[in-house]
């Protein structure tokens, strides 16, 4: 088996999501990882999207900022957050990736506070452009690590909708028809959401990992009903641009 | 129409849509005047201690940090910042005293440097207030509200979260589509600065790359001050007409500032300093550091142009733009491997 770290493992199951001729709004990081690989590979009419406005770039090397001339090197357009967000809310935009620190069973996401909002235990950043994101575009796929801090009952505080309280939710809150999470992805497998109930679901557990520890590293109670895959490991074409075309100072798959 | 709920955030730059006709019809002169100042006086003319503000760009890219280690040096304090993917800048100025409230959409984190210290311990210790949450459509849009004269823009972001509840957003239901739509009021800053890559002496500017919310940002301020790279003849705007951004009518003061987005990133000029960045991630983990850092880089020079030559002038310079035409690999010291 090919030597690999979790990052590089979570880059290349992220990639082999995101499909041909979609449209793909990416953040700083691992997401930008992926979205690349995957243009390398299977997906080279991949629309890479960044809210600040850079649409279809060229990216030369890893953006430290969504915001960075990288961001719009080479692009069919320099446009504004406006133009884009505008973009996602009018249904233009299939995939958009997510970051979080805490995640619940039904794929809301938590990026402002742990404890109490007036005098928080560790204040995080915000929303950033992750709730516009999580609202309007068609599937979002988060990344994150998983452990039971992070995957959790209850959030501290809702800042990305997932499905809310369940199946209808997000309509009923005036969230666009037909949107939500899609997969979440950590260092020990892939998650979707269940049809009917909208609450997580196992779908595959990385190689070298067992149900008992996806278990104990999950918070709540995890729809476990299919018969559960193993990931596919990283093939050694996506490990080699990873390292030497995508990433060669490991800014982000260190 | 029936309020469907309510964000608990404070409202702040927010004015009736007549107040604020009122406000643009008399301050902004459409008399095309040299507005050339330096950015000490422009600080001092158009900024006032307990303000609302907003800085264009995003994150560290294409924004006004002459203006900000400015505003430190006259030692501005409690003003009210619209973070609106604040990187950097809202974390220096919070460091500093100046900011003591945010509107947050994003601050306290350094993108992919990772979360800011002195941001983070004073957001955790009560040195800074988030009394606003949003999201950056919800800026961005709240701005658009303002520069289309309107109270409030009717979006779909927010919806059924906490964020909303937590900002001065408020959720109605939509008289056409009978469905909740979150209307986010028009936000007017007090003032603003704007980064460009050149302007003319009457404020005529034009940005390269990305306009991010500047566009509308530039209508919504109720005094703006465009600090740009290069003044340049106005012939030069009028041979191009069509990448102005901002017309002179919307600008308060004009401020030559080359390099006046370091360390951020100028699209097309100069890439960020992230060794410099480094090193304030590094000193900005304790209080002492935060002092070391303002008293040599900010309260020792009198302006940008020496803070420049302390940071590595002309030779420092040369790099960062060698690093934004990709003729030299990004080092960045505060990556794992690299």
């Amino acid at each position: 088996m090919m030597d690999y770290n979790v990052t590089e493992l979570m880059a290349c199951v992220a990639s082999r999501t995101l499909e041909d001729g979609k449209a793909v709004l990416v953040g700083t990081g691992l997401p930008i990882v992926a979205a690349t690989l995957a243009q390398k590979l299977h997906a080279p009419n991949l629309l890479i999207i960044f809210e600040a406005g850079g649409i279809g770039p060229r990216i030369p090397t890893i953006p430290i900022s969504v915001g960075d001339s990288r961001t719009f090197h080479r692009a069919v357009m320099a446009a504004s957050m406006d133009y884009v967000m505008s973009c996602a809310q009018l249904g233009l935009v299939d995939y958009a990736f997510l970051g979080a620190a805490q995640i619940d069973p039904y794929g809301n996401l938590n990026t402002t506070v742990i404890g109490p909002h007036d005098r928080p235990r560790v204040r995080l950043p915000g929303s950033g452009g992750g709730n516009d994101a999580g609202s309007l575009c068609w599937k979002t796929i988060i990344l994150m690590s998983q452990d039971r801090r992070r995957f959790v009952e209850k959030l501290d505080f809702l800042t990305t909708p997932g499905y809310l309280t369940g199946p209808g939710a997000r309509e009923r809150a005036g969230l666009p028809e037909g949107t939500g999470p899609y997969r979440v992805i950590t260092q020990l497998g892939v998650m979707g959401f269940d049809e009917a109930s909208k609450r997580m679901k196992l779908l595959s557990i990385h190689p070298g990992f067992t149900l008992e520890d996806i278990r104990e590293n999950t918070g709540f109670e995890l729809l476990i009903r299919e018969e559960v895959s193993v990931t596919e490991p990283p093939r050694e074409e996506e490990l080699r641009l990873l390292r030497e075309v995508i990433d060669p100072a490991g800014i982000v798959i260190g | 129409m029936r309020v469907l709920e309510e964000g608990r955030g404070e409202l702040l730059g927010w004015l009736d849509p007549d107040e604020a006709r009122r406000w643009m019809a008399e301050k902004k002169r459409r008399l095309p005047e040299d507005k050339r100042m330096s950015l000490k006086e422009a600080v001092e003319r158009f900024t006032q201690d307990g303000d609302y503000f907003a800085l264009g760009g995003f994150g560290h890219i294409r924004v006004s940090m002459a203006a900000i280690y400015e505003m430190i040096r006259q030692g501005r304090r409690n003003l009210a910042m619209a973070a609106k993917t604040a990187v950097h800048d809202v974390d220096i100025l919070i460091a500093a005293g100046v900011v003591d409230r945010v509107e947050c959409a994003y601050s306290f984190g350094h993108e992919l440097r990772g979360l800011s210290p002195a941001g983070r311990r004073a957001a955790e210790e009560g040195g800074v207030r988030v009394v606003a949450e949003l999201s950056n459509a919800g800026f961005q849009w709240r701005f658009k509200a303002a520069a289309m004269g309107l109270p409030f823009l009717p979006t779909r972001v927010m919806l059924g979260s906490d964020t909303l509840h937590y900002s001065s957003a408020r959720v109605v239901e939509d008289p056409f589509s009978g469905k909740p739509i979150c209307l986010l009021p028009a936000c007017y800053p007090d003032f603003a600065f704007i980064h460009v890559h050149r302007c003319d002496r009457y404020g005529n500017a034009q940005i390269d790359g990305i306009t991010v919310e500047d566009s509308d940002l530039a209508r919504a301020a109720k005094r703006l001050i465009i600090t740009t790279e290069r003044v340049v003849e106005e012939d030069r705007i009028r041979e191009a007409p069509d990448r102005t951004i901002i017309p002179f009518y919307l600008v308060d003061a004009v401020c030559e500032v080359p390099y006046g987005s370091h360390p951020g990133n100028m699209p097309g000029l100069y890439y960020s300093d992230e060794e410099h960045m480094a090193e304030w991630l590094s000193l900005s983990r304790t209080e002492e550091g935060v002092k070391m850092y303002l008293d040599r880089y900010v309260y020792s020079v009198r302006d940008f142009s020496e803070y420049l030559e302390l940071v590595g002038g002309e030779a420092k310079m040369d790099h960062l733009r060698r690093l934004e035409l990709l003729e030299e690999p990004l080092k960045a010291p505060w990556a794992r491997r690299g």
